[in-house]
């Protein structure tokens, strides 16, 4: 089950998660798929991380709480996030095969981040959809 | 699941290792792992037990260089191969596109062998993926075992007990020696972008 996205919708991804998130404070953002893959990957040029491995592990981690919620009888846990002393980490599944990982600091509240990372699925959902004939 | 990314001409792939618990799936990554991180300038990720068994998976990211005007992104991962770890292990097979089955070559587990590929045919079911049409390539590990007196199965025996009916390429190998180590990692990937091309036609 191999998919292409071409320039014109990862472009459209791109501007998305900058304007949307970047550009308001987050340091690093993500779209993989359930797989491991990286869609698009953006950040402020400040905080870098090794993105393959926090794909593949937040990918894993978004599998095993799914597990879990499924075997304690819940359809999925709304809010996946970890807080950090000075970064935190936030899930978000988008369609069902994608996730957005956001990485953020104490200069934004986790209200606001889940305001604009609401936002921001609305909209990557159009770039995506067509693309995978969804 | 594969993911073509048009934009920068990127491959990426997903390639797990399987097989039954202590079978040298993990041997197999650190060894890839040791030869080339110089190369290619990657980290390798495992979630271990204090024993040193898998919990969860390895992870090795490898960039190969360019195949047709591409840039191939491998993502090798090893699934636990402890029967109890089935929930974990399935998690990782979501998206697999070509899979190595490490089997262990020891005359002890004959049994552990057969019983883990059928395993991961119902856990490649789940995901409607057939285990007769997926990139496959068998590993017969541990073949140094041979020259310490330890009693291994035939190549023969393995071929009959695993690969009778898929008829996927075999390598003999010792993961802690090395030997066809690399050998193996290339077959599952010719054979993947192989299968990918295809797909994409
Ligand atoms: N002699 C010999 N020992 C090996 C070989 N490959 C692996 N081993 C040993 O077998 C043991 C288990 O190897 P692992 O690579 O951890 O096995 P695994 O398949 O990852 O096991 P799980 O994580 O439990 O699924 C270790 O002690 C290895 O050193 C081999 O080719 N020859
Ligand atoms: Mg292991």
């Amino acid at each position: 089950m191999t998919y292409c996205l071409g320039q014109p919708e990862l472009d459209g991804i791109e501007q998305i998660l900058k304007a949307d998130l970047i550009d308001v404070g987050v340091h690093c953002v993500f779209l993989i798929d359930m797989a491991g893959n990286i869609i698009a990957s953006l950040d402020n040029g400040e905080n870098q991380h090794d993105i393959y491995s926090l794909a593949a592990l937040a990918a894993g981690n978004f599998g095993a709480v799914s597990t879990m919620a499924k075997i304690i009888g819940e359809e999925e846990f709304s809010l996946l996030f970890h807080k950090g002393q000075k970064e935190s980490i936030h899930f978000s599944k988008v369609l069902s095969d994608f996730l957005l990982i956001t990485i953020f600091g104490q200069e934004i509240s986790l209200g606001f981040l889940r305001l604009k990372v609401a936002e921001a699925i609305e909209k990557i959902k159009d770039n995506l959809g067509p693309s995978l004939g969804v | 699941m594969a993911f073509v990314n048009l934009k920068n001409r990127e491959v990426q792939v997903k390639i797990v290792y399987c097989g039954p618990g202590r079978g040298g799936k993990t041997t197999n990554l650190e060894y890839i792992y040791k030869k080339f991180h110089s190369r290619f300038k990657t980290e390798m990720v495992t979630i271990k037990t204090q024993g040193d068994r898998t919990i969860f998976f390895d992870f090795l990211p490898l960039g190969l260089g360019k195949i047709k005007g591409y840039d191939i992104k491998i993502q090798l991962y090893t699934v636990p191969g402890q029967v109890k770890y089935n929930a974990t292990r399935k998690l990782v097979l979501r998206g697999v596109d070509g899979i190595v089955f490490v089997a262990d070559s020891m005359a002890v587990r004959r049994k552990h062998n057969i019983l883990s590929l059928k395993n991961l045919q119902e856990n490649l079911a789940t995901y409607n993926k057939s285990i007769f049409k997926i990139p496959l390539v068998f590993q017969y590990n541990k073949r140094d075992l041979a020259s310490q007196g330890i009693p291994l199965l035939p190549i023969s025996t393995l071929q009959k007990d695993l690969n009778s009916k898929l008829k996927a390429p075999a390598l003999e190998a010792s993961a802690l020696e090395g030997k066809n180590v690399a050998e193996t990692l290339k077959r599952i990937i010719l054979l993947t972008v192989a299968s990918l091309e295809r797909e994409l036609k």
